[in-house]
């Protein structure tokens, strides 16, 4: 067998549409390259957590661990001509468009060769050639970005399609139901990506949502609630998703997830939640855990050989974060590189300006 | 030929349009409707609604759509219906807009342009008469123009539409009527120049947008009392063309800024910290600066005036400077 069909933890629920079929294509090939991939982003946000602690990343830094089947699923149900724009818990995100570990350990400890220069830090990274378009920090505001991404793809009509994503706090944001009306009066190929992880910071969905269903708050746009810890559910889901909105317009898919850190570093994450919980998801959603057994019971591969992924995956880790603490600082100039581009025609602002140059057409 | 201020700015959108594919507007009614001050008109029967789109009046989402597709390559213009509306979108034109660049260590560019009327007009209340500059020119990324006569409204709109960055463009609601013969030639405007309006040998007088025509109207008065003042619009916010400035400062030794902008925190007061940096030496007298009064505007005619600059009030203020 090649192919072979497992069925989603639980069905698909949709809003004023009909969910896709839980039976779900994958291969051997395609598993033990989730495994691979979602271990690789676990290990990552662990090392960051270490290096924060050890004071070599400052400022803001938010883990998605917990959360990588979002990532994981979605780049398996589309390719990088499709865009991605998310908030600041953004990298896992990158390294699924393919990011590099290195980029992401140097952008985090500001260092030159980070993918923003070391000019962006934890809440600013992007993959221009891959569609990765951020990596924002001002909540909720990323999705009107998004909308607008998927414009310029009708525009140019190349068919591809926006995943913006936003978290359960981000829902109440009121420019998140203004570009989600606009996005349906154009018909763009937009899908709003709910990653409900059931706390904005420290607040409980339900003490700031007065319907939590999260899939349904688009009226009337169609949504699909999906089992977010569940890697081929979000494949199917995306795969759908992405269908129905170069025909249909605007989707919302509510991927129910949950994150194992607290909000950012400051947080313990145990204020406004209880230990128990944490640790039943872990023991019974894990999403590199439903994987591993998937592959297990499948006889994909046995155990010794996935712990030797996982290895491997540590050692991949610890030299990029090697190679991430040789790379130098940014060079002082680059505190004014990339404020502005040239400016049109002119070479030099202020006071000792030698030259204006205009072009004319 | 001649056109109307409004006339001048829809043709160097029309150019440039048909110049350029990339190019879309998208605002409150600039499609169907033409436009709330006819800047727009007839652009949506000519470009389809693909590339002229009336939006939803939602400053803030649809001014992060405009910078989403800038960052995808399209250049879109997203006109501001008033200049006051889009303190809606002000996360969108700081955060995103201005500093988009820079974070992305310079992996996107944001070719957008905003624009629209600010500025007090004629018994619009404190809402409608905005004089926006002042909020926006702390934002690091973003240039700002002012236009003021038709030739440069569209050379500016057209250099705006071309730069790779976010420029936001001020027009006057007072200012779309104004006529004047500007050639029929393809020509642009540069964003970072001041303008020469009148050369003279005494005090420079620094101006921009409406404000330069009371400058002009108290300019009459003054030469007729015997003084050679020298009028600059400085058409450029931000960054100031400083090296325009800098030769008149030091040829006259004496500045006076005349603005619409509000007294605290507007761009006279920038304007006024960049001369004494920068030119200190070439001063033979104290910067002075005529501003707005730091209140709303009020809707009343007559308080209305007693807000913004009066030509009365550059002549004496002239006169001062030059005892």
């Amino acid at each position: 067998w090649t192919v072979l069909t497992i069925e989603t933890s639980i069905p698909f629920t949709g809003h004023r549409i009909d969910p896709p079929s839980r039976s779900v294509d994958t291969t051997r090939k395609e598993l033990l390259s989730f495994f691979r991939d979602m271990a690789r982003m676990r290990r990552m946000e662990i090392s960051a957590d270490s290096l924060y602690k050890a004071k070599l990343i400052r400022g803001f830094c938010h883990l998605y661990d917990g959360q990588e089947a979002v990532a994981i699923g979605m780049e398996a149900a589309i390719t990088k001509r499709d865009s991605i724009i998310t908030a600041y818990r953004d990298h896992c995100t990158f390294l699924g468009r393919g990011g590099t570990l290195v980029e992401v350990f140097s952008e985090l400890m500001g260092r030159r060769s980070g993918c923003s220069k070391g000019k962006g830090g934890s809440m600013h990274f992007y993959k221009k050639e891959a569609g990765f378009y951020g990596g924002h920090g001002i909540v909720g505001a990323q999705v009107p970005l998004g909308c607008g991404l998927a414009f310029a793809q009708k525009y140019s009509k190349d068919e591809t399609v926006t995943f913006a994503l936003y978290g359960d706090g981000a829902a109440n944001q009121g420019q998140l139901f203004e570009a989600l009306n606009i996005s349906a009066l154009w018909d763009l190929p937009v899908i709003l990506v709910c990653e409900n992880n059931h706390y904005g910071m420290g607040t409980a969905e339900w003490r700031a949502s007065k319907s939590p269903a999260y899939y349904k708050r688009g009226d009337y746009v169609p949504g699909l609630k999906v089992d977010g810890m569940d890697v081929l559910a979000v494949k199917q889901a995306c795969k759908f998703a992405k269908e129905h909105v170069l025909k249909n317009g605007p989707i919302i898919l509510e991927m129910d997830t949950y994150r194992y850190h607290g909000h950012s570093m400051s947080d313990p994450g145990s204020t406004y939640r209880t230990r128990d919980e944490i640790s039943g998801v872990r023991q019974e959603r894990d999403p590199i855990e439903r994987v591993r057994k998937l592959i297990l019971t499948y006889e994909m591969a046995c155990a010794s050989e996935l712990k030797d992924i996982e290895k491997e995956i540590r050692k991949e880790v610890d030299e990029a974060i090697r190679q991430a603490k040789e790379s130098p600082m940014p060079d002082p100039f680059e505190l004014f590189t990339n404020v502005y581009v040239k400016g049109y025609g002119v070479e030099a602002l202020g006071a000792d300006r030698k030259e204006v140059k205009a072009f004319l057409p | 030929h001649e056109v109307l201020l409004f006339e001048a700015l829809r043709e160097g959108l029309e150019e440039e349009m048909d110049r350029d594919p990339r190019v879309c507007i998208m605002g409150e009614d600039v499609g169907h409707y033409g436009g709330s001050y006819k800047v727009t008109k007839g652009l949506a029967e000519k470009y389809g609604d693909l590339r002229v789109l009336d939006t939803p009046i939602a400053e803030n989402s649809f001014t992060g759509m405009g910078i989403g597709a800038a960052m995808m390559g399209l250049r879109p213009v997203v006109e501001g219906m008033n200049m006051g509306f889009l303190l809606l979108a002000f996360n969108q034109i700081s955060n995103n807009c201005g500093m988009l660049h820079y974070t992305s260590g310079g992996q996107f560019t944001i070719p957008i342009v905003i624009r629209g009327p600010g500025g007090v007009g004629r018994q619009l209340g404190a809402e409608h008469s905005q004089r926006l500059e002042s909020y926006f020119q702390s934002i690091p990324g973003l240039q700002m123009v002012a236009c003021s006569t038709p030739y440069n409204a569209k050379g500016l709109m057209k250099a705006a539409i071309r730069s790779e960055n976010p420029v936001v463009l001020f027009e006057h609601v007072l200012l779309y009527n104004l006529k004047e013969r500007i050639p029929d030639e393809d020509y642009i405007c540069c964003l970072e120049e001041a303008e020469m309006v009148r050369p003279g040998e005494q005090v420079t007088i620094l101006t921009y947008s409406r404000m330069r025509y009371h400058v002009m109207q108290a300019a009459k008065t003054l030469v007729n009392k015997g003084y050679d003042p020298e009028v600059i619009d400085i058409r450029s916010l931000k960054p100031f063309d400083l090296y325009r400035i800098g030769n008149s400062v030091k040829k006259t030794h004496r500045v006076l800024i005349v603005e619409e902008c509000m007294r605290t925190g507007g761009i006279g007061a920038s304007l006024r910290a960049a001369i004494i940096d920068n030119f200190w030496d070439y001063l033979d007298a104290p910067v002075m600066c005529l501003s707005s009064q730091d209140v709303p505007t009020p809707y009343a005619g007559t308080l209305e005036d007693w807000t913004v600059v009066q030509p009365a009030q550059i002549v004496a203020a002239v006169e001062q400077l030059c005892q």
